[in-house]
Order: structure tokens, then sequence, then C-alpha cells
């Protein structure tokens, strides 16, 4: 019974009970913690429940209200849609168990809105992933978008301003991205994924629908804060407070990276994109462009959680140049990449929440006591950053691995520079953080005054270690587990018309 | 029919979005008041749902719902709807988004007493 609703359940879920949170928050605030972890937790569930159904009966196609389309809302629930749907809920789950765990003063007094708006975030991401056709994937880019707007400058000050400038940027991408909505609409006369892939091929108009293309690639990649659309990035992670940034930077990219996989591969059909074609090379040069600015940026950072926005550009680099190089195994290596990345910058983000909670600060220099005051919360900060920096057998290495096998495969030996040049900024940037976190400063080292000595043990409370804990695990887990997610559920679900 | 018409028929909607795309881009960049960036923001998404709907405009075309006594005129006299509906949902979107935008702005006028970028990065060191 239930198994037939799953795809419109992963959205109703966490919509509904965001409606309910205020309610709640203002008759039994106490309760606002539990209810919000609980439907998170339930998401994920349910997507696990879909991913299962998926791989044993194949696709779900959904009709809300028992409308077939063209009239009513298709909502599809395929191989890769079930894959990113397990990874966004996992994540967030954790995520908001975190941030139930997080004793933040700032938002003390606004937790049923906060809650509320991390649920609505949670619904429009789940939403855009089952969404079936593209005008509904705009409405639920936008309420993720919007609901994350206003979660990011819940905190205020200069959260207000890198939030002002997040609507302004973010909204312009989905207009972009409706105008070439509205290109593949007037070619086709229609807006469902299935319907266009059989259309488009056929509609003789390629300067039409690469513009299409191209209009919507420019606007999910400023969502994705892929390089030089990352404008807005930076400040937002930063400013925003550390359970939001935390929930925030690790699903949001990835979704709209997957819209876009879906809008090349699903809709216009690999043969736009495959060949050589400009779209292709020109999303493999800005992936490529992408790694390498956001690594070099990435160094100069003084401020851990800055420092990861930056490493997010460079990590969603790899994702675009997946797409770009748009072979099998690349466009797996990218999609393994979307699961890895989510995990790590979940985790590295945990503990730069923690470590602003517990140690005062989530500047490079705050870090100094953490190895002796936080010794759990360091084990999960060097266990994201070895899958950071790709060391086997933690999950990053294994996407970065497949992405270099696809750039070699095609002979395209510049790209496979940068993959590898990449990890070597990844190593640079992470050993600055495992440096100021993990060693002692020598005593002899005048710019560096000596740390306090028996600093008291700092530890975060269980609700904010068990989901670090687990998503450490969880790195290595899909490293372990990777020749399996690749041969079962990727590289089939990539083969299915083309992608 | 006459060549403005034609134009506007054809590929007029195209250039009309993309001249008033161009003007709120110009907007958005060339303007340090946030104000006026919003206003930019607003002028572009007009333009794109002026252009979605420029394409179920259609001359002397009547609603599409059959009446229950019969009688309904040929599917060539019925204008297309479904840009209506899609741009009713847009025009919610792009409410909603000025709304909680005009809120940061209210926010951030409060508390920084300005709506000039640079002023207010100003006060914020």
């Amino acid at each position: 019974m239930i198994r037939d609703h799953l795809p419109v359940l992963l959205v109703v879920v966490p919509l509904l009970a965001a409606i309910l949170t205020p309610l709640v928050a203002a008759a039994a605030p106490r309760a606002v913690r539990g209810l919000t972890a609980g439907t998170a937790v339930a998401t994920a569930l349910l997507a696990l429940a879909g991913a299962a159904r998926v791989l044993e009966a194949g696709t779900q196609r959904y009709h809300v209200g028992g409308w077939a389309p063209p009239w009513g809302i298709e909502l599809v629930l395929d191989p890769l849609g079930a894959f990113v749907a397990v990874v966004v809920t996992g994540v967030t789950a954790c995520g908001l168990v975190y941030a139930a765990g997080f004793d933040d003063p700032r938002l003390a007094d606004r937790q049923g809105a906060t809650a509320a708006l991390l649920l609505l975030v949670l619904a429009g991401l789940t939403g855009m992933v089952v969404a079936g056709d593209l005008f509904n994937l705009f409405v639920f880019l936008e309420v993720a978008s919007l609901a994350s707007y206003a979660v990011i400058a819940v905190a205020g000050g200069p959260a207000l301003l890198a939030a002002f400038r997040y609507v302004v940027l973010g909204s312009l991408g989905a207009s972009l991205y409706l105008l070439g909505v509205a290109y593949l609409y007037f070619l086709t006369g229609t807006l469902n994924v299935a319907d266009l892939a059989e259309r488009v091929p056929g509609a003789d108009a390629p300067r039409l629908v690469a513009t299409a293309a191209g209009l919507m690639a420019i606007g999910l990649g400023i969502k994705m804060g892929v390089f030089p659309l990352h404008g807005w990035l930076p400040d937002v992670y930063t400013h925003a407070p550390a359970p939001v940034a935390a929930l925030l930077a690790p699903v949001a990219g990835k979704v709209a990276a997957y819209a876009l996989a879906r809008v090349l591969f699903s809709v216009l059909g690999a043969g736009i994109v495959v060949d050589r074609s400009f779209l292709a090379l020109a999303l493999a040069w800005l992936g490529a462009a992408s790694i390498l600015a956001g690594g070099v940026l990435a160094l100069r950072q003084t401020d851990l959680r800055r420092l990861l926005a930056y490493s997010s550009v460079s990590q969603m680099g790899y994702i675009v140049l997946g797409l770009g190089l748009a072979d099998a195994t690349s466009l797996a290596g990218a999609y393994l990449h979307v699961l890895n990345h989510a995990l790590m910058k979940a985790c590295l983000f945990f503990v730069a929440g923690a470590a602003a909670l517990r140690l005062g600060g989530a500047r490079l220099a705050d870090l100094r006591t953490m190895h002796r005051r936080m010794p759990l919360t360091t084990l999960c900060l060097v266990v994201a950053a070895l899958s950071m920096i790709g060391v086997p057998p933690a999950g990053g290495f294994f996407s970065k691995w497949y992405l270099l096998l696809g750039a070699l495969g095609q002979e395209r030996w510049a790209l496979a520079a940068v993959i590898l040049a990449g990890g070597l900024l990844a190593v640079a940037y992470m050993f600055r953080v495992l440096e100021h976190a993990c060693l002692e400063p020598r005593a002899d080292e005048d710019h560096h005054p000596p740390a306090p000595r028996g600093g008291r043990w700092a530890e975060a409370g269980p609700a904010m270690l068990a989901p670090m804990l687990l998503l450490s695990a969880g790195i290595v887990a899909a490293g372990l587990g990777n020749a399996w997610i690749v041969s079962a559920v990727l590289l089939p679900g990539v083969a299915v018309g083309g992608r | 029919m006459t060549g403005a018409a034609a134009w506007l028929a054809g590929v007029g909607p195209y250039w009309i979005a993309i001249l008033l795309l161009a003007l709120g881009l110009y907007a958005m960049i060339a303007h340090g008041n946030l104000m006026k960036k919003l206003i930019g923001l607003n002028i572009l998404q007009t333009a794109v749902i002026l252009f979605f709907l420029s394409a179920s405009a259609k001359w002397r075309a009547t609603l599409p719902i059959v009446p229950a006594a019969g009688g309904a005129a040929p599917p060539s006299a019925y204008a297309n709807p479904l840009p209506h509906a899609l741009m009713l949902t847009a025009i919610v979107v792009m409410v909603a988004t000025l709304g909680v935008a005009l809120a940061l702005l209210v926010r951030l006028y409060r508390r920084y007493g300005s709506f000039e970028e640079d002023v207010i990065l100003g006060r914020m060191e």
C-alpha cells in the first residue's frame, strides 16, 4: 500500500511536518527538535524503501491525484533519482539530528521557524529529485531556495547581506533556467521529461536546443556554486548559523547538479552532450576551472568554514567535469562524487560547527587544542579530510578514480592532470586544517603563543557526535562498497537513456 | 499580417525578452544600491514571464471550456491554457522571492542604516 505512494510521500512528509512545526513550537517548544529530527529520519527511511523498490521493480512513476500526464503532475523515481534521494535525505537526517543537539543561543528563540524552514528545504530538494517535468523541477527548486534564503538570514548581521546576495543571484539562476524551459516548451509543446526525451532529438533546431541547454546550465550552475558563478557561496556558508550551513552545504548544490544531469542527459539526450560538442567542452573546462580556482582560493583561507566553502567550489567542479566528459565511467564517477562529497562535506561542516560551539570559534587558530579536548571530533575530521584528499579506502578516492579513468579513456590528458592537481590542492588545504587541529605547536615558534595546557574535555553532546561518527563510518563504507554502488546502481542507471 | 504583427508572432518575443533581460541584468550589476538590484531582478523575472505568455497569446481565441450543453468550438479556436497556469505559479514564486528579499532589506536597513552595499560593508567591519 504505502510503497505505491513512495515518490509523493518523499515530498509530502517533510512538507506537512514543516507546516506543523510552527504550531508545535507554539504549543510545546520542547517537542520541536524531536519532531524535525524524527521527520528527517522518516524521510530518509522512505527514500531507502523507495530505492529498494526501484532496484527490485524498476522505475516508479506516480501520478499525483490519479491524473495522468500531460494533464496531471508526474513524479518519477528512477535508479539515479533514488540514489540521489537516499544521499540527500540521509545526510539531511544526520544534519537535523545534529541541529537538534546544537545549542546555539542565537537560534533559541527562533527554533520553530528555523526547523520549519529546514524541513521546507528538505521537501524542496526531494521534490526536485522526483519531479517528472521541468516546470515542477523549477517550483521545487524555488521552494528549496526560498526556504534556504530565509533560514540563512536567521543569524542576522553579516548573514543578512550574504542571504540577500544569494537571493539576487539564486533568483537570477532560477529565471535563466525558466527561460531555458520556455525555449524547450515552445519547441516541443511538452514539459514532461520522458516526452521531451522523445521529441527534442526529432525537432530540427540545434541552435534553439543548445541555447536552452546553455541557459539551464548557467541557471543551475549558479545554484551549484560552480566557478565563476560561486560569488554568493563563501559568505553564505561562513555566516549562516553553523547547523544551517552544515545542512545546506552538503546537499543543496548536489541536487542542482542532479537536475542539470537530468536536463542534459535525459531531456536533451546524450547526442547533444557527447562527441566533444561545445556544451560538453564548456562543461568539462568549467569543471576543471572550478577544481583549480576553488582549491587555490581555499588555500588562502583562515576560517575553517570559509575554507570548506571554497573546497565545495572545487569539489563541485569534479561533478561538472564528470558531466562534461559524458561517458558512462565519468558519469558514474560524478554520481559517486555526489555521494562522497555530501558525506565528507557534511562531516567537515559538523566538525566546524562543533568547534565553533565548543572551542569558541571556527578559525584555524581556534582548532589548536582540538585533538586533546575533542578527540572523537578530531577523528571525524581526519577521516573526512582523507576522503577529501582522496586516500583509499575513504570514498573520495574512488569517485576521483572513476573520473580519472574516464578522462584517460578519452585520452584527455589535460583534464586528467587537472583531476590530479585538484587532489594535490586538497592535500595542501586540508593539511593546513589538520596541522592546526592535530599537531602541538612547537614551543620555539614565537608567532604561536603556547596552547593553553590541560584544556578541559570539550567534546560535543551525543546528538552532535553520533551523526558525525555515522558520517565518518559512511565515508569508509562508501569507499569499501564503491564497486557495488557503481555496478549495481550507477552504471545501469547511467546506461538507461544515456545517463 | 502586416510586418509588425508578423514580427510579433515570430521572433519578436525573443528580442523583447532579451532586451528586458539585459535591462534587468544591467541594473543588477551596475547599481550598488541593493533596492535597485532587486528592481533589476524583478524586471528580469518579468521578462521571462512575458516571454512565456507570448507563446500562448492567440488572436480571437476563447477559453478552453466545453459547454455542458454541447456545441464546442473547433480546437483551433481555443487558447492554450497551460502557459497561463504555469506563469500564475511563476508569478507566485516571484512574489515570494520579492517578499523574502524585501524582508531581508528591511532587516539590513534596521541594522546598518543603508541600502548601499559599500556603506553596509563598511559598517560591518
